[in-house]
């Protein structure tokens, strides 16, 4: 058997992260580049020992991601994969534990455990494959599919709202919140390796391609002739410029954000947004969270939001050193035996 | 104190006293007080806190009276008591809610200043039941203690309304005198509890004085009552409820298997105090996560089995119904976690305060699919402790969810409890996997426990979830047989416990014409009902199963001994449907569903029914 140390000097490579599993996602799923690119990044990221690194998932097409890592894993029921992990990183904080879901799982039947474990800043990474669609029971609106989406239960056009993942996420008051696409995998490495480095909840939102169900949901962003002018790459400390010339910016009338033409000669790189992913204050990231909803801004990916607070997972185990400090290791019998005792002779 | 006339001392052996009020009255507090007290000096005791869902219902009203009944004896206790002897009543909604369960020639004391035209309208009284003919036939004590304490406490800093809320301790002081009780537990009680607030301290402790001075003194109260110490086995006792009891069996399982505990809840009635308890075990290094919801609390307790914790879930029905699919996890995943339900009355919301035993059939099949657990009831608030460390030992050696019952009633209700001595308790041995030859996920050990291969071990990386798994492996599969041969391998798992647990035992000769079954918190009840009916003549044993699932070997075997078997549940008869499949026998059935404990007259009404005048007289 391998020792650690054998394992840690043999330098691991993506094939290290691979189980022996067949996996089994439509041919052609974004799935495939997920975890592909979790399998690359791993070796560079992992600082810890393999046999610490956990996969939890819930239910749905992106959950079955555990069983096809090389490392602990645990596929869930529905929706509480949060729940789960949360179990997991208290018990033992020391474990790297990291979460696989679905916009179904995480959002709508899961959205109270992932509000909340944003809110409690559980030391989780937890990716959302967003397809926008229910894949695994072949093809119903999500709470992420578009206002008048046509599916198998919404014949005539879904006619509620969907969550922006992002906003909620940032709203919950996730430490680490951020945006990629399955078609672009060098960015998806980078958001991986951010989120792998980030202590606290870091949250990935994934667009994925459902190719069976809601193909194309993300073509605009992905296809060479748009996806320059429709996507915004977001870089810390530099001005929000896009487009296939770079020609294109962001600015803020106000509270909204609207795009100049850098080629015009009206406006320099000097009147642009400037990217700041450190700020203590979550305005500007929800601002650039909610340009995805604005059928005429280009979506933003990359890091909307890193902060640092104590995670929930070190306040407990803070918690435990200090009173046990102030009170000592605790004695069972002395316990048992609490405040009123008497003697029968 | 000249004017002290000596009193007549009159010894009794036997007593049960309930206190009732406002909910806002301070009568549970009043009730714990009297009753740890009671436990100090040597009696024997149980108690039944009976108190509404309502915080702080409208004063004065009827549901939101509050009560808190005690029995205590110099012998042994066996339950909470039928009838009242002594009631004292802090108003007349108080005094309306609970004359009828006084025994017909008992003790009234009430507070008779609040006896006022609104409090008696409120109440629904016509005319002052202190004037008319209502209370004919009852010793009634009137005593003025709202104004005798706000006399006490003449000059205190204290706001009016503040004085008035020390009534119930100038009404504890005047119970201590009556029954001839020490004052120091409580004043150390209070010099804690109010550590902070100087004032407070001294208002209560004067109002306690007061009310026993005023016992002493007045000529209302010509006799006074001495309750000898009982006759327990030797040892070191605290009186102890069932909640407290129950966190501290856990605690003591935790500590045995030195394995650290996790309990993820969410707080209901009657459960909530566990997380109390346990969250503030921290320097045993407890683990306690307060959850976003029943579902969260189950989940992150199967988390923290997989990561290698001792690890529990609490809750009562409508919690446990949220648990179910979970508990399908754990019982795939072959995880081990305890689920403990604390019944309380359903459907639904139900009756949250008060105690039933409605959930049986649900832990034993409530979940979809073959999913089966083992089961266990406490019966006794002591038991709690006790069977809390079973639990948790069948748990790991099992490798499997484990619920728990108990109810509202051994949950909040106390009694004395022999502290064992911890060499007594068994050791807990969990062996994790470590080894990496030879390992697969699902490879069954002598007890079909597969391997705990807990995240940090090098070497024995894999998955587990929620799908079927192969056999050995632990792979996802989907074939026929292995399903077939999986579901059969997860029964036999939890039919085997049945070699590891002790014999039903019965109380009383081992064959005869009724055998009373009961489970779970009816057990003090129905052996008080069952002794009397001995001391009657009758040829009736009892036994009492603290094993649900799987039930203990010989229990076939009991039940066949006798002609009869009587069933009393505080449900529709659960238990009853169980036996009756299992065994194929006919049984007998006692069923009241009042969100209270049974009592023992009803049962040995019942018994007397069913036996007629066969008592061998």
């Amino acid at each position: 058997m391998a020792t650690n140390d054998e394992v840690k000097e043999k330098k691991l490579t993506a094939k290290d992260f691979a189980s022996d599993q067949d996996v089994r996602w439509c041919p052609g799923c974004g799935d495939y580049s997920i975890l592909a690119q979790v399998q690359r990044t791993f070796p560079e990221i992992i600082k810890k020992d393999v046999e610490k690194i956990v996969w939890i998932s819930g239910i749905g097409c992106s959950s079955r991601f555990p069983y096809y890592m090389n490392t602990y894993g645990f596929h869930g029921i529905h929706g509480r994969a949060p729940a789960i992990a949360t179990g997991v990183k208290v018990a033992n904080p020391d474990l790297d534990v990291w979460v696989a879901t679905g916009d179904g799982d995480l959002l709508s039947i899961g959205g109270n455990h992932f509000i909340h474990a944003c809110r409690k800043n559980i030391d989780l990474k937890i990716l959302l494959f967003n397809n926008r669609i229910y894949g695994l029971t072949k093809g119903q609106y999500s709470p992420t599919s578009e206002k008048g989406k046509i599916t198998k239960t919404t014949p005539f056009g879904s006619v509620d709202y969907p969550f922006n993942p992002v906003s909620l996420a940032i709203g919950a008051n996730a430490t680490f919140v951020a945006r990629t696409i399955d078609r672009n995998p060098k960015h998806l490495q980078e958001m991986i390796r951010r989120a792998g480095e980030h202590k606290g909840l870091a949250f990935i939102e994934i667009f994925q391609n459902c190719n069976i169900f809601n193909d194309g949901a993300f073509s605009l962003l992905t296809e060479k002739d748009t996806k320059d002018d429709s996507v915004l790459v977001l870089e810390h400390s530099k001005p929000m410029v896009f487009g296939k010339d770079s020609d294109k910016g962001i600015k803020l009338d106000g509270v909204k954000p609207i795009i100049v033409d850098l080629a015009s000669g009206s406006y320099s790189k000097d009147d642009l947004l400037v990217h700041d992913e450190f700020s203590d204050e979550p305005i500007l990231a929800m601002i650039l969270a909610h340009m995805t909803d604005h059928p005429n801004l280009p979506t933003p990916i990359g890091v909307f939001r890193q902060i640092l607070r104590e995670t929930y997972d070190g306040g407990i185990r803070d918690q435990i050193n200090m009173v046990t400090e102030k009170r000592g290791k605790g004695d069972l019998a002395k316990m048992l035996y609490g405040a009123n005792t008497w003697e029968v002779n | 104190m000249d004017e002290v006339k000596d009193k007549k001392v009159e010894k009794l052996s036997d007593v049960t006293v309930r206190f009732a009020g406002d909910s806002g009255d301070g009568m549970q507090l009043t009730g714990t007080q009297f009753s740890d007290t009671t436990a100090w000096v040597g009696n024997d005791l149980s108690t039944l806190p009976d108190y509404p869902a309502e915080i702080r219902a409208p004063a004065g009203t009827l549901y939101g009276v509050s009560g808190f009944q005690l029995h205590f004896s110099s012998i042994h206790v066996n339950t909470p008591g039928d009838v009242p002897d002594v009631l004292v009543a802090m108003n007349p909604a108080a005094l309306k809610k609970n004359l009828t369960e006084l025994n017909p020639n008992g003790t009234i004391i009430v507070n008779t200043d609040s006896f006022d035209p609104k409090n008696l309208k409120l109440a629904r009284y016509e005319s002052n039941p202190l004037e008319d003919n209502t209370l004919d036939g009852y010793h009634v004590y009137k005593v003025p203690i709202s104004s005798l304490t706000s006399n006490a406490l003449e000059g205190s800093p204290l706001s009016v309304k503040e004085v008035g809320r020390c009534k119930n301790f100038f009404a504890l002081g005047m119970m201590y005198w009556l029954y001839n009780r020490p004052l120091e537990k409580t004043q150390e009680w209070l010099k804690k509890k109010f550590a902070k607030n100087k004032d407070l301290v001294d208002a209560n402790l004067k109002a306690l004085q007061a009310g026993y001075n005023f016992g002493e003194i007045t000529e209302i109260f010509t006799t006074r009552y001495v309750v000898e110490p009982a006759q327990l086995p030797k040892g070191k006792y605290r009186n102890i409820s069932g909640n407290e009891a129950l966190s501290l069996g856990f605690l003591t399982a935790s500590v045995k298997s030195k394995l650290p505990l996790f309990l993820g809840s969410y707080p209901i009635t009657p459960a909530s105090e566990i997380l109390q308890y346990l969250s503030s075990y921290k320097n045993f290094g407890v683990k306690t996560v307060q959850a976003e919801d029943e579902i969260a609390g189950v989940t992150s307790a199967i988390g923290a089995a997989f990561a290698g914790s001792l690890a529990l879930t609490t809750t009562s029905g409508p919690g446990m119904a949220l648990k179910t699919e979970a508990i399908g996890l754990a019982v795939m995943t072959e995880l081990p976690i305890v689920i403990v339900d604390v019944q309380r009355g359903g459907p639904s919301t139900g009756l949250p305060t008060k105690t039933e035993q409605a959930d049986l059939l649900q832990a034993v099949y409530g979940r979809n699919g073959e999913a089966p657990v083992a089961v266990l009831a406490a019966c006794t608030p002591t038991d709690c402790f006790y069977q809390a460390i079973e639990a948790s030992r069948i748990a790991l050696k099992y490798m499997t969810p484990v619920i728990l019952l108990t109810d509202g009633y051994i949950a909040n209700g106390s009694e004395p409890w022999k502290i064992p001595e911890l060499d007594d308790l068994p050791d807990i041995s969990v062996p994790f996997r470590t080894e990496k030859e030879g390992f697969y996920p699902y490879l069954r050990n002598e007890n079909l426990a597969r391997p705990w291969a807990i995240p940090g071990t090098p070497g024995l990386e894999h998955r587990i979830g929620g799908l079927e798994k192969a056999d050995i492996t632990g792979n996802v599969n989907y074939d026929p047989d292995n399903h077939n041969k999986m579901v059969n391998l997860r029964n036999k798992k939890i039919k085997n416990i049945a070699n590891d647990i002790p014999d039903l035992k019965v109380d009383g000769d081992e064959s005869g014409d009724l055998l009373v079954l009961g489970w779970g918190g009816t057990y003090g009840t129905l052996k008080d009902a069952v002794k009397r009916a001995r001391a009657a003549g009758y040829k009736v044993s009892q036994a009492h199963l603290r094993y649900i699932n799987p039930l203990s070997k010989n229990t076939g075997g009991v039940l066949k001994k006798f002609d009869k078997v009587l069933i009393p549940e505080i449900n529709l008869g659960q238990l009853a449907k169980l036996i009756k499949s299992e065994f194929v026998i006919e049984v007998e059935q006692f069923n009241l569903v009042r969100g209270l404990p049974l009592k023992s007259k009803d049962v040995l009404e019942k018994i007397t029914e069913l036996l007629g005048g066969n008592n061998g007289n």
